[in-house]
């Protein structure tokens, strides 16, 4: 019986662990239905500033703000990579991570240099790993995307575009098809590509139709079309951040739940093993007895 | 068409607003905008204040806006509110938020320390798992 002990203390333990894992579970599930009310409640947003940006593109305005014209040579680019903080989130962050080292490698073997940003300490840790020039991060994010605290991080980057030291910018992050299914994905930010803005924007409101009419701007067209802009952008990048969020949780919750579930695999494998030690046992010493008995 | 046109007030967060208005009165940068139909297109920063709307047939209403764009078309004006919470509601959605960041760190707390437990206790449990498989291919 020298082993039994030992076999129960594992077992034990590993119950344990499935009791976390499960609460971890149940904690996930519940955090990732607010994360995708909060995705679904950032939409109108992103669909009216498209709207704004597409009625804009098409006035006759006499600024064209910097964001919109493309570049020819590409020589720097600017990334922005969207993490979660924390792990235990099966391959999500592996994956993203994964996608963006890709093209970082191929920007190197075109010669072209790369800074990024991160968002969430996932992605801080891996970039500071593989030694790449992090020009701002934003981490501890917690729950609720922040606009605020994503401001700072993003105006470095966007900042960095418009005083030329960025020729493109490009936004990673994990888009969230459904519970199951989360997508690591590249987007070009900037310079905005027409079909971006136009994207699926029917033309039918308005007088988006007609050309040569203008807006009335107050006080002044280059600093308005500039607060729409930089306000665009910031919104492509808060939905990025709460796809991102609720990319995580469900991944989570799929990842625990199939730790809860090697759990119990290690459990029953555990169990056999015990029970049949302790019949061997239990035969050892009948036959002990017996043979015993007989000799008498 | 002609005596109302579609509003929109949407923040990051949410969409505060959206329905048929006859008239509005919005805080912009210059001062206060009244705009009816078929304004001329327009677009203006906004200051933070409240955004007095006529609905039909209902009474105004008052919407507190902390900032933001206002961008009039004809038939359709659209506030993209940098922060904006329905006035009456503004103390309550305070005292929520609140409350609520107090509850969260509480609950971040635990699941920290939960985290750091389980991942150490979780990598023990796979190399349990990957050695009985390796037993078993060997022996049973």
């Amino acid at each position: 019986m020298a082993g039994s002990r030992e076999v129960r203390n594992k077992i034990k333990s590993v119950k344990n662990t499935q009791k976390i894992t499960r609460a971890m579970e149940m904690v996930a599930a519940s955090k990732m239905r607010k994360a995708q009310d909060r995705m679904k409640k950032a939409r109108p947003y992103g669909e009216k500033i498209r709207n704004v940006a597409a009625h804009m593109s098409l006035a006759n305005t006499e600024y064209r703000h910097p964001f919109l014209i493309d570049r020819d040579s590409v020589k720097r680019v600017g990334i922005i990579v969207v993490t979660s903080d924390k792990g235990l989130c099966g391959g999500l962050n592996t994956n993203v991570l994964r996608r963006a080292l890709k093209e970082m490698k191929s920007w190197e073997a075109d010669k072209e240099e790369f800074e990024v940003c991160c968002i969430g300490n996932k992605g801080l840790g891996f970039m500071g790993r593989v030694g790449a020039k992090v020009i701002s991060q934003v981490v501890a994010l917690g729950d609720t995307p922040d606009m605020e605290k994503l401001i700072g991080a993003v105006k470095v980057v966007l900042d960095g575009y418009t005083e030329d030291r960025f020729d493109r910018v490009f936004i990673f992050y994990n888009r969230f098809i459904n519970t199951m299914k989360q997508e690591p994905v590249m987007e070009q930010l900037l310079p905005l590509t027409d079909e971006r803005i136009k994207g699926d924007t029917e033309a039918g409101d308005g007088q988006s139709g007609n050309t040569a009419w203008d807006y009335i701007y107050e006080p002044e067209a280059k600093p308005v079309i500039d607060d729409i802009m930089v306000r665009y952008v910031e919104a492509l990048i808060y939905q990025a951040v709460t796809e991102n969020m609720s990319s995580e949780q469900s991944a989570r919750m799929v990842a625990m739940k199939a730790a809860s579930d090697n759990a119990g695999t290690v459990i029953d494998e555990l169990t056999l093993i015990y029970n049949k030690s302790r019949q061997a046992a239990i035969t050892k010493e009948l036959s002990e007895i017996v043979a015993g008995a007989a000799a008498v | 068409m002609g005596t109302i046109f579609h509003l929109d007030i949407v923040s990051a967060e949410e969409s505060l607003y959206s329905g048929p208005v006859e008239f509005l009165v919005a805080p912009a940068q210059m001062g206060e905008v009244g705009i009816y139909p078929r304004h001329t297109p327009m677009l203006t920063r906004i200051q933070s204040g409240m955004v007095r709307i006529k609905a039909p047939l209902k009474d105004d209403e008052l919407v507190y806006v902390s900032g933001g764009m206002l961008e009039v078309q004809p038939d359709v004006v659209t506030i993209l509110a940098d922060t904006a919470v329905r006035a009456a509601d503004l103390d309550e959605a305070k005292a929520i938020e609140a409350k609520e960041a107090a509850e969260e760190a509480m609950k971040n707390r635990e699941s920290e320390i939960d985290f750091a437990r389980a991942q150490a206790e979780l990598i023990e449990a796979t190399a349990q798992l990957s050695a009985i498989q390796k037993l078993r291919k060997r022996g049973h």
